[in-house]
């Protein structure tokens, strides 16, 4: 029943694109790296529509995207952002959607350090916790959240290392250079486990959702390669691949 | 304007400048000095070992210090078991990765300085008996003067220019890692333009004035 009307998803996808294959530039916000390689390799399998991916910050892209930059979907890290860019007219009207909420976790490359319920962190027997660039990251600003409400982060405060974005963090904290820090759950994450190292998978609770929005920008208005893409990410394919990485939806 | 934070940048990056200047010339002299008198067979190696981080893009260099002085890394384990912790993410750390990513730009002026002075005032000064410190001090140094201005000049603005790897290995920390490359970096993400501005233009006009006193100065030398 699923894969039949996955298949004619693709099929009505692929009547309403043009018969000939096309490529999209796709700005993926770098928590969503792993799962969007995956559903962009499915995508040209189904479509035969080649997506290009640039990942890294939100709020680089967000700058890149104001001044020009030859994106045409655009998956952001929050919801904030495409809202601004819909307000300021970059973006096809009506194309905003939330394709995934994310998740944080607390992590270490080594087992046994990060315990389930966060402890680690009152204990703070640590020298360096690594989060993302809270200016420019919205799971740096979610794993700030979280800090204010376990009331540590002004004993915290001078151990933070900040990633220029959630893909550097992590890059920190699996070279050991950082004992511990905020991941998405996405990157530590997959088909239903964690990869490796310990990790506390943050309760939803503790900080405002981190609701992941795409859109279609203005680049990508009369491509139907974009909008094939947009209407792939909310498909049954999709859902399952961004779900295996631990995202909500 | 200029914020206390982009100030604390400023200041930060002109000490992490000059620690790597002062540790570059220390090491740079004698290594410059070999390459420069030597008919060694290592010669080549050490001569593109220096020059590697002029062809080499920051990401690698970062990439490897990150890892080299990680945990696991030998440069990592050999500083934990000195009490001196990991590097990444500390002053320290900047200056070891700009000590490396500026050699070239103070061991090559160098070694064309002593390139230069070849071997005739030398032989003169083994004549006059000088020992070989003493020629060093009294002969080779003075020859080479505008070599080691050169040197300095040109180590210290590159470090001020370093980006990528302080990116990498920095970590991003007020007053300790956060020079102002990376200062202006984060106010451009962060679509604060006119503080990026401000510093952005700084940077260029110490850039110009810097080269531009060094080139004056070297026509005036050859006049």
């Amino acid at each position: 029943m699923q894969s039949l009307l996955a298949r004619l998803l693709c099929a009505a996808v692929l009547s309403c694109g043009t018969a000939r294959a096309a490529e999209v530039s796709v700005a993926v916000a770098a928590n969503f790296t792993a799962p969007m390689q995956k559903i962009a390799a499915e995508f040209e399998r189904d479509t035969g529509h080649k997506a290009q991916l640039a990942f890294g910050a939100t709020g680089k892209f967000y700058a890149q995207i104001r001044n020009g930059a030859p994106f045409e979907v655009f998956l952001s890290a929050d919801d904030t952002t495409p809202a601004k860019l819909e307000e300021e007219g970059t973006v096809v009207a009506g194309s905003r959607f939330t394709y995934a909420i994310g998740k944080l976790a607390l992590w270490s490359a080594q087992p046994g350090v990060v315990d389930d319920k966060g402890e680690v962190l009152r204990r703070g027997a640590f020298a360096h916790l690594a989060v993302a660039n809270p200016k420019t990251a919205p799971y740096g600003v979610a794993a700030l959240e979280v800090l204010r409400k376990l009331g540590v982060a002004d004993a915290l405060a001078a151990k933070l290392v900040t990633g220029e974005n959630i893909a550097q963090t992590h890059q920190f904290v699996a070279s050991g250079n950082a004992e511990l820090g905020f991941v998405a759950l996405s990157q530590v994450w997959s088909d239903g486990r964690l990869t490796g190292g310990s990790a506390w998978r943050v309760p939803a609770e503790l900080h405002a959702p981190l609701r992941q929005d795409a859109v279609i920008l203005a680049k990508g208005r009369d491509k139907p390669a974009a909008r094939a893409l947009a209407d792939y990410l909310r498909g049954a394919k999709a859902a399952a691949i961004i779900k295996s990485y631990g995202y909500g939806q | 304007m200029m914020s206390a934070a982009d100030f604390a940048a400023i200041r930060l990056t002109l000490e992490l400048a000059a620690v790597t200047t002062a540790i570059l010339l220390v090491i740079g002299t004698p290594v410059a000095w070999w390459l420069a008198r030597t008919r060694s067979a290592w010669k080549g190696a050490v001569g593109a070992v220096v020059a590697l981080p002029l062809v080499l893009p920051p990401t690698v260099i970062g990439f490897y210090l990150l890892v080299m002085m990680g945990p696991h890394g030998p440069v990592g384990q050999l500083t934990q078991a000195l009490g001196l912790g990991l590097l990444p993410f500390s002053f320290a750390g900047l200056v070891v990765g700009s000590v490396f990513y500026s050699l070239p730009f103070v061991v090559q002026p160098l070694q064309q300085a002593f390139e230069a002075i070849g071997e005739r005032p030398l032989e003169v000064a083994a004549t006059l008996r000088a020992g070989a410190l003493d020629t060093f001090f009294s002969v080779v140094l003075p020859l080479a003067r505008p070599g080691f201005v050169t040197a300095a000049v040109l180590g210290f603005a590159h470090t001020v220019g370093e980006f990528g790897v302080v990116l990498m290995i920095g970590g991003n920390i007020p007053e300790k890692t956060r020079v102002v490359s990376v200062q202006i970096y984060d106010h451009v993400e962060a679509l604060e333009y006119a503080q990026a501005h401000w510093l952005s233009a700084g940077m260029v006009a110490f850039s110009f004035l810097v080269l531009f006193l060094l080139h004056s100065r070297k026509r005036g030398g050859a006049r």
